[in-house]
């Protein structure tokens, strides 16, 4: 059977390449991705999926960007402003970051552990199609009478009580990109409980493999949660309940408590895969193993146990009592604990390594750096007092952009250009990825580090027009927010360029890398580890 | 570690946070032209105790970052000047020392400890509501904020002050614009003031940077909070909690003044609210109820139904040709009285029995019934709304 392939040393197995495609019947042309049931075709679908969706949602920031660009109201009503905020993280949250992370999962979780497939294939498709249907009812929301959902991406009642229908629509894309999150997330588990190759122990899967694991648990444990939130907020809206309206016997914060007991797990839903993906980045490029393997994989359990209670943190100004307060203050300000771990732990690996610096190890570097600040502004609001002043204004949206942009998004970039080869088969254009990454890390922080200061000057986040001693900030984050956008369109470019007409990649390009996939051939067979391989 | 300590170390701390700014005020005001020198980047100066210990912590916790950031990125940047490959450096190939582990688990630990107990004393200090001077309740409102002196028995409600016209550019930007309102909540100086706040629609927070306090208001729950400022003054905030489409034009703006000046404004405000300040039964010519109309509907009406009475569709229905404000008076009142339920939900149309007094609704509703294409030709009376309203 000529189809094993050798798993043994790097680039044994090109010449199986061939023997593969004959294996690869499937329908061509827009059927091939309607039907496919293929790890890696829906692993590209997801990632198209959440760049379409980035683009989307960055268009919205820009229109935002561009009416704080000058105080007073200029090109958009407060009530749309409103709705561009809340489409914004929608989109953002639900359409790109978790998509990608699970394409990153769909392609590289059975790589990595030597599985066929996914554990479940067809639930794998389902799981993909159901995503364009709910990003269809967020856009079309914009379209119907009221316009789209207004309250914020956190839906705080009872606001949305009082919103039109696209609150409606919005509700129902939850519900499907929550039942999409969940099959996800049970067919990881299972594929990584059970389709492991043989000798593939849990300690010798690779870190991305772990981060991905938990991940998976956590989405399970909080979807529903999310999803029985919104099913109040409709019922409460439609069928006459008074979950949240305290005149029929509701509180209304009660629905901020379930929404950040989904919410706070959710950060890390959105960043323990990116863990993963500079885990592995790191080492390939300092040719140097991880530093502490087993305290990174206890980290991230810690910050997953942890993230279940800590949600109030995001509360300290509704009047919880003093207790409440300092009990959710103290839990996270644990967090800093596992989370120190791991960035210590990726700087000891660089330490004494022999490092070169192609574009995926420059985001990684780039995720350490600008992570590492968003998580000290982190521990900043974790003090109450701090956070009372500070919440609700734009410190807060430097910061989550620092965890969710210079975090997850910077390692995703990093982990297309490492894969990018493998999954291709050619090599992106490197002068170009470099390009890419500085003006992305230049023009991220002229974009979000100012908001630092404006936030700490006392600018409410959410506001379509703002008191003119915060004109200057105001203007060079919106500078830096067209470059940061613009600068997108190159890695659009570059990754075309390299599908298309890129040279031929080698079957492992990069020389410190060794995880499973790098023993197989570039491109990859359409099927692969048909036959499992051994692991020493 | 005991009190004295921890104010010691806040002082230093504080100085720290001098020099700093100072550092970073020269830095900008040599890299930009002079415009840009008051570029705003730290907490506002705080006026409070509480303000004063929040700024502090904010400062010391920073330091902290600071100097673990500069331990941690230098390693790192050593690391990626000195060990690359095109340097020649070969990798080591250690991992995994238990003793290194334990030490970077336990050292963040303790400075974690350092941070808590600071923020602890601070989070007790600022639940302290006790013993108050003053007590005054505060209700968020879409889109204004309404203060109720307890004690003297009288309340207003504060509006945004900053004309239309600016906002929309078609007039020059004022100095406080969009942190003026109508009428600033007063409060005396050196007294500790306790602010109950709740809401009477969806969610709003009563946030005064300089004075520390940023309380979310609640419909349907009261909350409290307290501060205590020290200098006569006028102080700005702003709502920080989304609640709508007017969120960002609903500032809070307090007046400090000193006792004597406090009761004298006080007493004052106290014969202002007297109920005689309305003869509830004068009968009013149309024309005088029409203009005042007009004042009310601009502090209360225009926000939604816009100056041109065309509202913003289907949200904010048109008045301008409407079958309710060209109908019968007595739908017309009960929608302005009871607000509009939907659903057994209320809608962005409110209630406003209790916010406004008859002799306003009255005026209102006849300047509606007025104004632009609207000629129904009416006068309502402050009588016919005090006998609607019951």
């Amino acid at each position: 059977m000529s189809s094993i392939p050798h798993h043994q040393g790097p680039g044994h197995a090109i010449d199986d390449a061939h023997a593969h495609d004959e294996h690869a019947h499937h329908p061509g042309g827009i059927m091939r991705w309607i039907t496919t049931t293929n790890h890696k075709d829906i692993g590209t679908l997801y990632l198209w999926f959440s760049f379409i969706m980035f683009i989307a949602g960055g268009c919205l920031a820009l229109t935002i960007r561009t009416e704080l660009f000058h105080p007073g109201l200029q090109i958009v009503d407060p009530e749309f402003f409103n709705s561009l905020t809340t489409l914004h993280g929608l989109i953002m949250i639900f359409g790109a970051i978790m998509p990608a992370a699970v394409g990153f999962a769909n392609w590289q979780v059975p790589l990595m552990i030597g599985a066929p497939d996914m554990a479940f294939a067809r639930m794998n498709n389902w799981s993909f199609w159901l995503l364009p249907f709910a990003a269809v009812l967020l856009f079309a929301s914009f379209f119907v009478p009221g316009g789209a959902a207004a309250g914020g991406w956190t839906l705080y009642a009872p606001l949305s009580v009082q919103a039109g229908m696209g609150m409606d629509l919005t509700i129902f894309a939850i519900h499907i990109m929550g039942a999409s999150s969940i099959m996800g997330s049970i067919n990881i588990i299972t594929t990584i409980l059970n389709l492991r190759a043989p000798g593939m122990t849990m300690m010798k899967m690779p870190l991305f493999v772990w981060t991905w694991l938990i991940t998976a648990y956590l989405l399970i444990a909080v979807m529903p949660v999310l999803a029985g939130a919104v099913t109040m907020l409709l019922t409460d809206r439609h069928f006459g309940t008074s979950f949240f309206n305290a005149a029929g016997g509701g509180d209304p914060v009660m629905f901020q408590h379930i929404f950040w007991f989904f919410g706070h797990p959710e950060v890390y839903i959105m960043i323990l895969p990116s863990f993963g993906i500079v885990s592995t980045i790191l080492p390939a490029f300092s040719r140097k193993p991880l530093f502490g393997y087993a305290s990174m994989v206890y980290a991230t359990s810690s910050i997953a146990i942890l993230s279940f209670i800590v949600w109030a943190h995001h509360m300290f100004t509704v009047g919880m009592p003093a207790a409440g307060q300092l009990f959710f203050m103290y839990a996270t300000m644990l967090i800093a604990v596992p989370t120190g771990v791991k960035v210590f732990n990726w700087v000891t690996t660089m330490w004494k390594g022999s490092m070169t610096f192609e574009t995926p190890m420059l985001f990684a570097i780039g995720f350490i750096f600008l992570f590492t600040m968003g998580g000290f502004t982190g521990l900043v609001l974790a003090i109450t007092p701090v956070d009372i002043q500070l919440q609700d204004t734009y410190y807060v949206v430097a910061h989550f952009h620092y965890v969710l942009v210079a975090g997850s998004l910077f390692a995703f970039f990093g982990g297309v250009y490492y894969w990018l080869p493998k999954w291709s088969g050619r090599m992106y254009n490197e002068k170009l990825g470099e390009w890419h990454f500085w003006l992305t890390m230049i023009f991220f922080n002229v974009t979000f580090f100012p908001m630092h200061f404006l936030g700490l000057a006392g600018m409410p986040r959410r506001v379509p027009d703002y008191a003119t001693q915060f004109t200057d900030w105001n203007m060079v984050a919106t500078i830096g927010a067209y470059g940061f956008g613009l600068s997108q369109l190159l890695f659009f470019y570059i990754v075309l360029s390299c599908i298309r007409s890129g040279p031929p990649a080698p079957a492992k390009p990069w020389e410190g890398a060794d995880t499973l996939e790098w023993t197989l051939p570039s491109p990859l067979p359409y099927h692969t580890f048909e036959t499992p391989p051994a692991i020493k | 570690m005991d009190r004295a300590n921890t104010k010691t170390r806040m002082r230093t701390a504080r100085r720290f946070a001098k020099a700093g700014c100072w550092v970073a005020s020269i830095a900008f005001m040599l890299a930009a032209d002079p415009s840009l020198a008051a570029l705003v980047y730290n907490l506002q100066t705080p006026v409070t105790p509480i303000g004063e210990q929040i700024f502090d912590l904010h400062t010391y916790i920073l330091w902290i970052c600071v100097v673990i950031f500069v331990c941690v990125f230098s390693v790192m940047f050593y690391s990626i000047f000195a060990h690359r490959k095109s340097k020649g450096h070969q990798a080591a190939q250690f991992h995994e020392n238990t003793l290194v582990e334990v030490v970077w688990t336990v050292i963040p630990f303790l400075i974690l400890l350092f941070m808590a107990i600071p923020a602890t004393e601070t989070v007790l200090a600022m639940k302290d509501t006790s013993v108050p001077d003053v007590t005054i309740k505060v209700t968020g409102y879409q889109w204004k904020w309404g203060y109720d002196y307890l004690d003297e028995g009288f309340g207003f409600v504060s509006n945004l002050a900053t004309p239309y016209a600016q906002i929309y550019n078609q007039e020059a930007k004022g100095e406080h614009y969009l942190l003026d309102v109508d009428q600033p909540l007063v409060v005396p100086a050196g007294k500790k003031v306790r602010v109950l706040i709740t809401a009477g629609d969806v969610i709003h927070s009563w946030w005064v940077p300089a004075f520390g306090v940023k309380q979310d208001a609640i419909p349907g729950f009261v909350r409290d909070s307290w501060f205590k400022a020290e200098k006569p003054g006028i102080y700005r905030g702003q709502c920080a909690e989304l609640c709508g489409k007017e969120h960002g034009f609903m500032p809070v703006v307090v007046e400090v003044k000193s006792q004597e000046d406090y009761s004298k404004w006080a007493s004052e405000q106290k014969k202002k609210s007297a109920p005689a300040a309305d003869d509830p039964n004068k009968v009013w010519d149309a024309k005088e109820l029409a203009a005042r109309g007009e004042k009310v509907y601009a502090a209360n009406c225009l926000a939604c139904h816009q100056a041109d009475g065309k509202g913003v569709p289907p949200a904010f229905p048109p008045l301008d040709g409407s079958k309710v404000a060209t109908g019968p008076v007595a739908a017309h009142l009960d929608v302005v009285l009871n607000g509009v339920v939907k659903n057994g939900q209320p809608t962005a149309m409110v209630a406003w029995k209790n916010t406004l007094s008859p002799t306003d609704i009255a005026a209102v509703v006849t300047y509606e019934r007025n104004a632009w294409g609207n000629h129904v030709g009416d006068a309502v009376q402050p009588a016919q709304v005090a006998s609607a309203k019951r």
